[in-house]
Order: C-alpha cells, then sequence, then structure tokens
C-alpha cells in the first residue's frame, strides 16, 4: 500500500478533513465528539504532523477510550487518511480473531464477525465533489452464521415482560449488600457523625448536646444473569428471557448473558427502550438458540473474561439453567469455582427442580452443588416472585 | 518539544516506553489533559507516574482508590477536634456564634487530602489516580467534575480553583468499566506486556549487573511462561525480582539446575494453582526453549 494521503489539493482543509475522520470513527462506533475534534487538531501542533506513524499515534491516544477501540484504530486510520487505491478490502474494519478478554462487548464472543457500520464516512469527498470518491463505498454488513434460529418475538408476551419487570424490581431491592464502607448519617448508627455534630453545636454555643450518629447503608447487589437457552431448555426460556427482559429494564446495573454452546453478552441489546425490539435484537445475537448446551465451557468463558471485569464481591451470578451439560462435569465445577473466588453469590435456579422427584443427579448439577449459595427451583414467574425472602436471607 | 525526547528522558529515568505510551504522554504534558492507562495489573503504569515526576522535577501526589473512597479521604475534612476545642474556649472568651463559625470554617481548619493538596501546589504536581475503577461509581462523577475544571466546591467555603493545573495520571486494571464521560475527558493509553526487545531493554536498565546470555534467557522464559494458561501472569516488576532471585542465586544458565530454578518460581508465579501447573517438566521445556 502506498504511503500516501489520498485527499486532493483543493479539499477545503485540514479542519474539515479531521472532523471527516471523526465523523468516520462515530461511524465505526468510536465515542467521539466535537471536544475530540479539537484535542485531535491541536495533538497534531504538537508532533510532526506530515510524519503518518507519528500522526497516528498521536490521533490514536486522542480519539481511542478502551482496549477495543484500539484494536479497531489502525484500520479506520488507515482506511481514512491512506490511500488504499482501488481496492476497497482495506476500509473493512478487521475484527482479530481473538477477542481479547479486556474486551467488553455484545458481540457474539467467538464468531469473529462484525456487522460493519454503513458508509459516508469521507465528508471531504462528499464536500467538495472534487476528491476521489473511494473512500464512501457502503461497508457490507456481514451475514450472520445461521445456525437455527427462532424469533425470541414469538416466543414472549409484552404484558410477560410488564410482569416481569415488577417481579425483577422486587428481587433486586431483597438483594442488600451490609458491607459498604461509607457511612450514612443514620437515627441508629454506630459511630459518631461529626461533621453533623459541630454544626448542631454551634447553635448551643459549642456544646454538643445531640450525637448523631452514622451508619453503613445497605447498597444493592448487581445482579449478572446467565440464562440457558439450549434445546433442553426451550420449554422455560420464555419465562426466564422474560424475568431477563424485565430484569434489565428494573435496574441499570445488572447483567445479562445467554448461552448454549457458547457465551454471548445481551445486556445491552435488552436494554432498548422497545421491548419488544429488545428481543428482536437478541435473537439476532442469540443464533444456535435451542442447540446443544456447554454449560461448563460457557461459564468457563465467562469466568475468564467478563467476569474479571464485572463480576466483584458485591456481584450475584444467577445461573437459570437444567444443569444437563454435554461436556465433562469437571469443567463446571473448576469455572464455577474460579467464578466463586471472585467473591459473589452464586445462585441457580433449575427448572427441574419444581418437579416432586427430582434429585440432582445430572453430574453437572452435582458438581456444581458444592459451589452454589442458593439452589431453588423455578420454571413460572410466580415461582421467580417467591424467590424474595431467599434472597432477603442471603 | 519532540515526543522521542520524552522517551529518552524517560528512558535515562529507567523507564522503556513503548511508541505509543511515550506519545500519550508528550500529548498529556503538551495539551494538559489527563491520560489514563489501562492494561494488567505489574506492566508498569503506576511506575510512569514517578518517572514522570521525577523528570519534571516535581511533587507526586498519590491518590490510592478503593471501594468506599469517599470524600473526606480523597478532597478535604474539616479538623473536627480542633474545631470542638475552638469553639469551646471561644464560649468561654464570650465570642458571637457568627464570628466562631467564621473562624472555624475557615482555611485554617482544613485537612488538604490529596486533590485538593494536588490543586494548591504553586508548581504543577504530577497527580496518580491509582485504580481508579475500585472506587465507587459516584466518586468518578465527582472527580470529573475536578478534570474538567480543576477546582473544588467546598460548601462552606466556597469554589477554590487550582493554582496550578496538576498532571493527572490515572490507571485502572478492569476491575469495573468506566464511564465513557471519564474516558472522554481523557487521553488514553493501553499498557500491554512489553516486547522481547522492551523487556530485555527494562531488564538491562534495571539491572546492568545481569549477563546479556541470561538476560536473553531471562527474557524468554518470563515471555513464554505469559502464554501459559495462568491465573496471574508475572508482570516486569516479577521479572526484576526473578532476575534479582537468579543473581543472588549465583546462577548462570537457567537450564543449569533445576530445582533452584523452580523454587525461583516463588518471585513469578503468585497464585497456589499457578505454582501446582508450572511443573518440573513445564519449567524445564520453557528453560529449554529459552536457552
Amino acid at each position: 500500500m502506498s504511503r500516501v494521503s489520498k485527499f486532493a489539493g483543493r479539499d477545503p482543509g485540514p479542519a474539515a478533513r479531521m472532523a471527516g475522520f471523526m465523523a468516520h470513527l462515530r461511524a465505526h462506533g468510536l465515542r467521539v465528539g466535537v471536544g475530540e475534534t479539537d484535542i485531535a487538531l491541536r495533538a497534531l501542533t504538537h508532533v510532526q504532523a506530515a510524519d503518518p506513524d507519528e500522526t497516528r499515534r498521536a490521533l490514536k491516544t486522542v480519539c481511542t477510550g478502551g482496549a477495543e477501540d484500539i484494536e479497531q484504530f489502525d484500520d479506520l486510520f488507515d482506511s481514512y487518511w491512506l490511500n488504499g487505491g482501488r481496492v476497497r478490502q482495506k476500509v473493512m474494519p478487521s475484527l482479530s480473531e481473538t477477542n481479547s478478554e479486556s474486551v467488553h462487548s455484545s458481540r457474539p464472543a467467538n464468531t469473529g464477525q462484525v456487522a460493519a457500520g454503513a458508509g459516508e464516512t469521507t465528508a471531504p469527498d462528499e464536500g467538495t465533489g472534487e476528491a476521489e470518491a473511494d473512500g464512501t463505498g457502503k461497508l457490507v454488513a456481514s451475514a450472520v452464521q445461521n445456525l437455527m434460529k427462532k424469533d425470541l418475538r414469538d416466543l414472549v408476551q409484552p404484558e410477560q415482560i410488564a410482569e416481569a419487570e415488577a417481579i425483577a424490581r422486587r428481587l433486586g431491592a431483597a438483594l442488600r449488600h451490609r458491607r459498604s464502607r461509607r457511612r450514612k448519617a443514620a437515627r441508629k448508627g454506630d459511630q459518631i457523625h461529626f461533621r453533623k455534630l459541630i454544626r448542631q453545636s454551634l447553635s448551643t454555643g459549642g456544646e454538643p448536646l445531640s450525637l448523631p450518629k452514622k451508619q453503613r447503608p445497605d447498597r444493592p447487589l448487581k445482579i449478572v444473569a446467565l440464562c440457558d437457552v439450549s434445546g433442553s431448555m426451550t420449554l422455560y426460556a420464555q419465562v426466564f428471557l422474560a424475568f431477563l427482559a424485565g430484569l434489565m429494564r428494573a435496574d441499570d446495573a445488572c447483567d445479562a448473558y445467554l448461552f448454549h454452546t457458547r457465551l454471548v453478552r445481551i445486556a445491552d441489546a435488552l436494554r432498548d427502550k422497545d421491548a419488544l425490539r429488545a428481543l428482536g435484537r437478541m435473537s439476532v445475537l442469540a443464533d444456535g438458540f435451542g442447540g446443544g448446551s456447554k454449560i461448563g465451557a460457557s461459564l468457563q468463558q465467562f469466568s475468564r473474561s467478563y467476569a474479571r471485569r464485572f463480576v466483584d464481591g458485591r456481584s450475584v451470578v444467577l445461573i437459570l439453567s437444567d444443569g444437563y451439560d454435554t461436556d465433562g462435569p469437571e469443567l463446571l465445577g473448576t469455572a464455577l469455582a474460579k467464578l466463586k473466588k471472585r467473591g459473589c453469590k452464586i445462585i441457580w435456579l433449575n427448572p427441574l427442580k419444581g418437579w416432586a422427584d427430582y434429585q440432582p443427579i445430572a453430574q453437572g448439577m452435582a458438581a456444581a452443588l458444592p459451589h452454589l449459595d442458593l439452589f431453588c427451583p423455578a420454571n413460572r414467574l410466580a415461582d421467580l416472585a417467591a424467590l424474595e425472602p431467599e434472597l432477603t436471607r442471603l | 518539544m519532540h515526543w522521542t525526547t520524552r522517551q529518552t528522558a524517560m528512558a535515562e529515568q529507567g523507564y522503556i516506553a513503548s511508541d505509543d505510551l511515550a506519545m500519550a504522554v508528550h500529548l498529556a504534558l503538551s495539551l494538559g489533559r489527563p491520560l489514563l492507562l489501562e492494561g494488567a495489573a505489574g506492566v508498569g503504569k503506576t511506575e510512569i507516574a514517578r518517572v514522570l515526576a521525577t523528570i519534571c522535577d516535581t511533587q507526586l501526589i498519590r491518590l490510592q482508590c478503593y471501594e468506599g473512597l469517599d470524600a473526606a479521604q480523597a478532597i478535604y475534612e474539616w479538623n473536627y477536634q480542633r474545631q470542638l476545642l475552638t469553639i469551646r474556649a471561644a464560649a468561654e472568651d464570650g465570642e458571637t456564634g457568627r464570628s466562631v463559625e467564621q473562624r472555624i470554617f475557615s482555611e485554617d481548619f482544613l485537612l488538604e487530602r490529596p486533590l485538593l493538596k494536588s490543586i494548591r501546589q504553586s508548581k504543577s504536581p504530577v497527580l496518580l489516580i491509582d485504580e481508579i475503577d475500585r472506587a465507587d461509581e459516584e466518586f468518578e462523577a465527582y472527580l470529573l467534575e475536578i478534570l474538567s475544571e480543576f477546582q473544588i466546591t467546598v460548601p462552606e467555603l466556597g469554589t477554590i480553583k487550582a493554582i496550578t493545573q496538576p498532571i493527572v495520571i490515572l490507571t485502572a486494571n478492569g476491575t469495573r468499566d468506566l464511564s465513557d464521560a471519564l474516558r472522554r475527558r481523557c487521553l488514553y493509553a493501553h499498557v500491554d506486556y512489553p516486547e522481547r526487545d522492551t523487556e530485555l531493554a527494562i531488564l538491562k536498565a534495571r539491572c546492568p549487573e545481569v549477563e546479556a546470555a541470561l538476560a536473553n534467557q531471562i527474557i524468554g522464559f518470563v515471555q513464554s511462561l505469559r502464554q501459559e494458561d495462568l491465573e496471574k501472569k508475572p508482570g516486569i516488576a516479577e521479572m526484576l525480582d526473578f532476575s534479582a532471585a537468579l543473581m543472588g542465586l549465583g546462577i548462570a544458565d537457567l537450564t543449569q539446575n533445576p530445582k533452584l530454578l523452580q523454587a525461583s518460581l516463588a518471585t513469578l508465579l503468585k497464585t497456589e494453582a499457578d505454582r501446582f501447573n508450572i511443573t518440573v517438566e513445564v519449567c524445564q521445556r520453557l528453560a529449554g526453549q529459552a536457552a
């Protein structure tokens, strides 16, 4: 690739090009705004802007905000500033094969496919009509792997989501963390609230007549839900997905994942304001729905990647699964042990446990039991609602 | 100033920075923007602040974040004991409530904590906000006000404006996701485990007494150890400890004494599971490859 700028001599100038570059980055999901354009231009006055490598480094540090952005940046930079010739392959931001564990994304973790944003990315080209037009091409959204698709919208009704939301809200309120280190003023506290004491004592000439107290407040726990949508769970998926959708709406801090043979993060998709559209977006993410189940592998993947960032001592991991695993039980055991080390509470809701004579003899389930804080039945929304007192006790 | 000049200056202080990182530091200093450094533990994020303070010949003010960090520890606190005593003394002198109040809520009674301290220095200090992701989200929001305006509001005193703008370095290692607002306010650099050549240069800068052949082996060994499935990968500090341990034990060749090498792994592997996974055989294989 020749390293020359692709801009014609008569475009509106560097500021406009930079604005075009920012639009290009925005179109590919980087979070940059007017402020960044300004900083980027100022940054270039502090480096040799004629040197592409130097400019690349300078813009990289200004425009990126995370490991995910950094991965994309070089390709985006090349596709905008450097003349890739008429071959369009360089325009497509390639996703590296291995998703880094520090990358937080709603994309399917292993498919390596990405639906790239559509064109109109280079403003100078558009603006003048003089320059070459090779940067304006539409980026093609790649087809999503089509294994066995089910539209989740057929499964879940909007009324159910509303009901689930109410239940999820109650459950969220029941889960409280009691070890906050910050203290707040409270009528019955274990420490004296000095700040308040001084204030109040002023009115009585420095004599502290009342002793205001402070106490550690209860804090909500963060719920991280992992829902099994493999073939054996299809019957219950309806209930659980409605519950997840409700949970996402009720609580901003919680997080949700689906797994069958692999793990998919669905929290962002589920937070869509339109409940049905949220399910639609999730259907796209959850291809492979109703297939086999690899609970152990999925949980292992979770504990290695997302859990490192999103699970801590103030989290509750909620696993919704029947425990029928095609992998060996050891994998599930070690995955849960690893997860447990992050200090979280683990709750397993098993729809089969509701059956009269159920014994957790599925090997996977037996391996999981020692790591669980709570093991409960759940196959209807009403069952989930009944969990409230159990959770309060945790 | 050219960015490579900074890179050289940092190298003189024993900090070998990658090109991306050096550029980020250069721009943070030139533009006066905070710099957010992200990366695994033990890759030298905190060390950058120390080195910058030395280069700029200024003070390093450090705020270690933790869960539950509050304003009283991060920004300021009133000296309550002194206030109480003053009120009692004033009452005996017959001073009026109003003048007492004005007196005890003055700067004499204010205890500066790192954030307030950093904006009231006569020479721009380096402010290191370490492990910002450990602090609560509310604290992050408060930090935004300081990072954008460089001013702190104390309700009893009013707004305190910065005399000089501190050089702000924030570090994070992914305990929790940071808000977009904070990320956007900062320049960003991802600090990764160094490349082979960079790490070799670090070892040479920090432990010049290590022989070239052994240094090569050490770096090869540590780099391939990072490829193994470990709970906690060894960072640069661990690598330096390991080198020092080998020097102390008088080992000149990694393959020479398997037992001693296994013992010195205590400097690299910090969890029981990792010690268990890296058996003598694995260790010898890695050492053999590195040699």
